[in-house]
């Protein structure tokens, strides 16, 4: 695939670390694309994620995932004082084993898109996991809120639900140095 | 619970603060009979450390008993003596599974990791009461500790010895064994030693026990240069000699074959550059270390030596010598712990007879008296070489 302006750098996926581009992929207002290597298989990790009601125990936010269909699903975000945010997700895309990828629809309260791609590490190291967040913050209160919950911006979230995914995948718990009361959802699962 | 808590620069406290709680399956929760303070908490005493919220428990050598297990700890059961590591990892990640412990990918949570990560481009990991950097666990200067990933990292301890001769199994005994080892000694070496605190005493047990041929050691204490003596070491006073030229005529000309900074950031010292590191030092968080001795071992060792340094960094050094470095063509050897890798092989060492691990102690406090024993171990350095503390 030829570029219009070609670039001389071999990297092949559109990311934050390219100097020019000040956004990622998608229109979406903040966005953020995050890799981690994971050392457990790509089939595990990939079916941990597609069945979105695991998503609580180690997103900092998502306290409540309820499937509605095959493709969609309705997810609770937690947010300061109590105020819930809700968005209805989508899939949009399912390989097998390799990539999923979901959008907010019509009606949920912030317009948010997500991809997630699973890949075997050419080395043995494991699995490389690229995530990606984007949401638009609907302007007024609710945007505020809804930024606050998303811990501000997307390259926080994407950076800290990465790295708990990759704690409890590779250990079996979520790392806390909380007491009980405050620790995140996933340490009272068991 | 009663427990070392922090409160501000040279301000420390033992309050009473709740009992730790099993919050993770691997969990442990240890009711703690020994711990010490280590040179590096005096770091954080001094406020030198970034990260440190008001009421944070210190401390990260100590051992003790097992009081409760979480479900998913097979190892251990309840009423186990254990000596536990400084570096809290979980066994199970790349670094882990390397032998690098010291550099575990999971053990610092999330929200504490971004800091790190900002300061030195990957996250730190997670270890006991030193500041939120490493995760902001709570630390064992205390009645009780909550001791993740309990199934990798505390030793069992057979019956029948001392509490005082196991100890430092959790810092300083690997951390000085790992030094020796990271100076790449080769038999009959000559080795320079910066420091003889516990982690320099320690660093001159483990070159001789690792057949260095001569060990030479660094301070101006005249207590702990004659515990260094005690121990084998030959040594140099830095307020009698200068240390580049006595090293130099000592080793008639070569230099030693490889220098271990057992002193690390908050070196003493009047030369001219450590006036000016300790100036700029008191005005920046996270700004400059102080690295006199770093840039003394550099110019000291022979052309082709190591460089080996446990001592503690935590910023920047203005005015390092790349070109000494680069020029004598020399191996800088440096790092936190590795302790999970070292255990079983030092445990033996102390079981045989074959190390001292408790010459260095020079005080035994309850652990109500901690407070005083921070103010001496930092002021009082010449008689304070070593404090345990014992909780109530």
């Amino acid at each position: 695939m030829s570029s219009p302006d070609p670039i001389s750098t071999d990297a092949d996926v559109a990311s934050p670390a390219f100097i020019d581009k000040d956004n990622v992929e998608g229109g979406h207002a903040a966005a953020s694309i995050r890799a981690a290597m994971i050392n457990r298989p790509r089939q595990e990790l990939y079916a941990f994620w597609r069945d979105f009601t695991n998503l609580p125990s180690f997103t900092e936010n998502v306290t409540e995932v309820e499937i509605l269909d095959a493709k969609r699903s309705q997810w609770t975000i937690a947010g300061p004082g109590g105020m819930d945010v809700d968005l209805v997700s989508e899939i949009t895309e399912d390989i097998v084993g390799e990539r999923i990828a979901w959008r907010s629809t019509e009606g949920s309260d912030v317009d948010h898109e997500g991809w997630i791609a699973f890949k075997d590490n050419p080395f043995g190291r494991g699995t490389e996991v690229r995530i990606f967040i984007s949401y638009d913050p609907p302007a007024g209160a609710i945007g505020k809120v809804v930024a606050k919950v998303m811990q501000r911006e997307p390259r926080i979230q994407a950076r800290r639900e990465l790295r708990r995914f990759k704690q409890l995948m590779e250990t079996g718990e979520v790392s806390t140095s909380k007491a009980p009361d405050a620790a995140p959802r996933a340490n009272r699962h068991f | 619970m009663r427990a070392l808590t922090w409160h501000g620069k040279h301000n420390v406290q033992v309050d009473t603060v709740p009992d730790p709680q099993i919050v993770n399956p691997r969990d442990a929760i240890i009711k703690i009979t020994a711990t010490a303070i280590c040179g590096s908490d005096l770091h954080l005493y001094d406020s030198m450390i970034p990260g440190m919220s008001n009421g944070d428990i210190l401390g990260h050598e100590f051992m003790g008993v097992v009081e409760e297990v979480g479900p998913a700890n097979t190892t251990l059961k309840r009423g186990d003596r254990v000596v536990v590591p400084f570096v809290i990892a979980c066994g199970k990640c790349f670094f882990c599974d390397h032998k690098m412990p010291a550099a575990c990918d999971n053990s610092n949570p999330a929200e504490k990791a971004d800091a790190s990560e900002i300061a030195y481009g990957y996250a730190m990991t997670g270890a006991f009461g030193y500041s939120h950097l490493t995760g902001g666990y709570a630390g064992g200067q205390a009645e009780y500790a909550r001791v993740p990933y309990s199934d990798y990292g505390p030793i069992k301890i057979p019956d029948g010895i001392e509490d005082e001769r196991v100890l430092f199994l959790s810092d300083i005994f690997p951390t000085g064994w790992m030094a020796a080892e990271n100076a790449q000694i080769q038999p009959g070496d000559t080795v320079a030693i910066w420091g003889c605190g516990p982690v320099g005493l320690f660093a001159i047990k483990s070159a001789i026990l690792q057949d260095a041929g001569r060990v030479i050691a660094i301070d101006h204490h005249p207590r702990r240069l004659e515990l260094a003596r005690r121990n084998g070491a030959e040594v140099l006073n830095y307020h009698e000699v200068k240390v580049r030229e006595a090293l130099m005529e000592m080793t008639a000309g070569i230099g030693p074959d490889s220098c271990i900074d057992a002193v690390g950031m908050e070196a003493h010292g009047f030369s001219p550059d450590n006036i000016v590191d300790a100036i700029k030092q008191e005005t920046k968080i996270l700004g400059t270390d102080r690295p006199h001795v770093l840039r003394e071992t550099i110019m000291a060792v022979r052309k082709g030596g190591t460089v080996s340094v446990p001592g503690v960094y935590g910023g920047f050094a203005d005015k390092w010598p790349i070109g000494a470095f680069m020029e004598k063509g020399l191996t800088l050897k440096t790092g936190q712990t590795h302790v999970q890798n070292y255990l079983p092989q030092l445990l033996q060492l102390i079981l045989d007879g074959k190390i001292d691990t408790t010459d260095l102690i020079s005080h035994r406090l309850p652990l109500e008296q901690a407070a005083e024993g921070y103010k001496n171990f930092k002021e009082n350095q010449n008689e304070w070489t070593k404090v345990v503390l014992k909780p109530g």
